[in-house]
């Protein structure tokens, strides 16, 4: 492609600027009325312009110092097998495609109970200066030392016990990321006959492929995969037949305790089953579906143009919201991690990836790009909870405990909050929807399902296929989330296995099937344990679970940032460091105000330990002691988690100091330097 | 028309890396074997590992 000439480059630019600026003044200045969602997308779109054009550029050149001229380990090694030098068009998108998952749906629909702007804010200005900066140079650091993962690079840098935190973040992140996500789908799929009949017949679907793809049509996998997603809408145009069928929808119709015990059962058979007869087809099922979704729904956004119904900001920034209990700051940066900031990508940024990478270059598009898409879907997400009518949105998000059990009670509550809503109005929604009741579907599953299904059945068959589209999106989010409790359970328990074959060599090894059902059993009963609590919690186990995952998440980042700057630092870049000292500060700020406040706020529905003493001083019921447990069970994993990257950060504060001071050597273990085959051809 | 030509191929490596067709392809080519049955159940032995401690992204 041409280049433009500099003088129009530069006007090119500012008018992408001005546009920028006046979609933010609009988003930001906005009161009273309604706005379109076209502002949003602008204020977003040209931000990540010009974030890619200007600041990506910047930490590509000047801290990074991207050298198109080494050999990367794809080329070096080139093995046919894990070490393959790829075009950077194909690297981006199975980058993307491993990077996205739930979380960028969730959290902003979460988040939304602020009003648009904090969330968009956060997940623009995050993605930008955060996100995007963390899984670029983890990638390139990762590039440069022949692919090797976030833990091993902490050892390295930082030192044995940084290497070991990494690794006990992980598991746990696992663990709390397993609880809050079948949580969510357990949420959705309560009472619904219709989203359970769907689900449920994703598993036989995943076997046939499964089947199919071994015996029938060996290495078809597009192919494949295009089968199950047929059978997938099949499947949730039949559900509309076995909702309206009182017999049938009986037996589809499960509470929430109910339904975690299964999904529970299926987690650890999943687990332990082959990988090509469930994970495999479970997982190429879900990538499908998803990438398509996700295509779908931002050309929905940008043909349509919904309106925006949620206001600005609510009241709810002081910190009194029914969705979950918290101020915007830190809350608001905990409850939207993936669409901002995830320590999660920084393990993807050193897995598959660096090792297919041809150019250093290519990492900045990769890296960089990849994840302002995922940004980006963030964005989607909050448009599809704001075009609810925000009395709706409450109605959906918040829990019996908190706005009342009753449809008359909960909606006089909400009304009564400045969220006009009626029980009639809610009833016809759900009646819509395909759904028993809308009421306490807590999660942000539900609510994104009405969002999206509200801006394609205005414009795309109506009301008609309302239902088809909401249950299409229950479905959509609830395939990827299986997948995620397959696959993370499966690496948990390698973690697992590896550890324990220190206490006792034959657990050490992952063909044993003893020892594969032994931690299987313990990985799942772990992250059981946190969805059961959540099922059992009053007060919606999203207002403990999502929190506790964000900070998790972002701890994880925080670990990720520091492995970062220290390698920054050793590569005598140090006037370069605030790229990632700045947002490591913001993280560790937000994470440590939010695990605080979760533990020790006097507030009982923020903090655990008040919420536990509130419990033991009032008349004991029979959960009551159980529910105390749970409490101070939250409290010490967020405090171990705190008290893990405490320690991190002192080592690595050490090792800066060392290495700035001069008493320890400023040296990167990177690669050696091989002069690049494909710079050549790149300049020919 | 060369371009969309071109687009359209690159969109086909995309999917081909990201539904592992492009993988089998080189293992075939690793292992000079020939599409069937018995080499893709090889394949997924080899590949089996690597799905299974691939993190799946929240």
């Amino acid at each position: 492609m041409k280049r433009l000439p500099q003088p129009l480059s530069i006007l090119v630019w500012v008018i992408v600027a001005i546009l920028g600026a006046m979609a933010f003044a609009t988003i930001a200045l906005h009161r009273g009325e309604q706005i379109s969602a076209t502002w949003l997308i602008l204020a977003a779109l040209c931000s990540y312009a010009l974030g890619y054009r200007l600041y990506s550029k910047f930490v590509a050149a000047k801290v990074l110092v991207l050298d198109i001229n080494r050999a990367t380990p794809a080329e070096r090694i080139d093995d046919g097998r894990d070490f393959v030098p790829t075009n950077k068009w194909v690297v981006f998108g199975h980058h993307f495609a491993a990077i996205a998952g739930p979380g960028p749906l969730v959290g902003p629909v979460l988040a939304a109970q602020f009003g648009y702007l904090p969330g968009t804010l956060w997940i623009i200005a995050g993605a930008i200066f955060g996100g995007c900066v963390q899984d670029f140079v983890i990638l390139l650091f990762s590039v440069r030392r022949d692919g090797k993962s976030l833990t091993a690079m902490a050892r390295e840098e930082i030192g044995n016990l940084g290497g070991f935190i990494a690794y006990l973040a992980i598991l746990t992140i696992l663990i709390i990321l397993c609880g809050a996500v079948a949580l969510i789908v357990v949420n959705a799929l309560k009472s619904s006959p219709w989203g359970t009949f769907t689900i449920g017949m994703t598993i036989p679907i995943a076997l046939l492929m499964g089947v199919y793809l071994r015996r029938i049509r060996p290495g078809k996998v597009i192919e494949t995969s295009l089968l199950g997603f047929i059978l997938v809408v099949l499947a949730v145009v039949g559900g509309r037949w076995i909702a309206q069928s009182p017999s049938l929808a009986s037996a589809f119709t499960y509470t929430a305790p109910t339904l975690a015990i299964l999904i529970i059962v299926y987690a650890f058979a999943a687990s332990v089953l082959p990988v090509w007869l469930l994970l495999a087809p479970r997982d190429y099922l879900s990538t499908f579906v998803k990438l398509g979704t996700i295509g779908v729904l931002a050309i929905g956004i940008l043909v349509f143009h919904p309106t925006l119904h949620m206001p600005a900001m609510t009241q709810f920034a002081d910190g009194t919201g029914p969705v979950f209990a918290g101020k915007v700051f830190p809350f608001a940066f905990i409850t939207i991690a993936c669409g901002a900031v995830s320590g999660f990508h920084s393990l993807i940024s050193s897995g598959t990836t660096p090792k297919l990478i041809r150019l250093e270059s290519e990492t900045r598009m990769v890296g960089y790009g990849a994840m302002m898409c995922e940004s980006m879907v963030g964005i989607m997400a909050m448009i599809a909870a704001c075009v609810l009518q925000p009395g709706v949105y409450f109605a959906i998000n918040s829990p019996a405990g908190v706005i009342g059990r009753s449809a008359d009670v909960a909606t006089a509550t909400l009304s009564h909050w400045g969220f006009p809503v009626t029980a009639p109005q809610m009833q016809s929604l759900a009646q819509a929807v395909g759904e028993q009741t809308l009421f306490n579907r807590t999660g942000g599953a539900p609510a994104f399902a009405v969002g999206m299904a509200h801006i394609f059945s205005n414009s795309l068959g109506g009301q008609a296929v309302m239902a088809v589209w909401y249950h299409f999106a229950i479905m959509f989010e609830a395939l990827f989330i299986l997948t995620v409790l397959d696959a993370g359970t499966r690496v948990g328990r390698f973690m697992v296995q590896e550890a324990l074959g220190h206490v006792w060599k034959p657990l050490g090894r992952t063909s044993w099937y003893p020892s594969v059902l032994f931690s299987s059993a313990l990985l799942v009963g772990a992250w059981g344990y946190f969805l059961w609590m959540g099922v059992k919690d009053p007060l919606g186990g999203i207002n403990s679970l999502w929190p506790l995952f964000g900070i998790c998440n972002q701890l994880l980042a925080t670990v990720a940032l520091c492995v970062a700057t220290t390698i920054i630092i050793k590569m005598g870049r140090t006037r370069y460091v605030p790229v990632t000292l700045v947002p490591l500060a913001w993280l560790v700020s937000v994470t440590f105000t939010a695990a605080w406040r979760k533990i020790f706020d006097s507030n009982p529905r923020l903090g655990f330990l008040a919420h536990a003493e509130l419990l033991s001083g009032s008349s004991a019921g029979p959960d009551t002691a159980r529910l105390i447990l749970n409490d101070r069970i939250d409290a010490a994993v967020a405090g171990l988690l705190v008290c893990l990257v405490t320690m991190i950060l002192i080592e690595s504060i050490l090792e800066w100091s060392k290495v700035l001071s001069g008493s320890k050597e400023k040296r990167v273990k990177e690669s050696p330097f091989v002069p690049s085959r494909f710079a050549l051809e790149e300049e020919a | 028309m060369k371009q969309i030509a071109k687009a359209l191929s690159t969109l086909e490596a995309i999917f081909r890396e990201i539904f592992d067709e492009s993988s089998y392809s080189r293992f075939l080519k690793r292992q000079h074997l020939s599409v069937s049955r018995e080499s893709y159940a090889e394949f997924l032995c080899e590949q089996a590992q690597d799905i299974s401690h691939r993190p799946r992204c929240c």
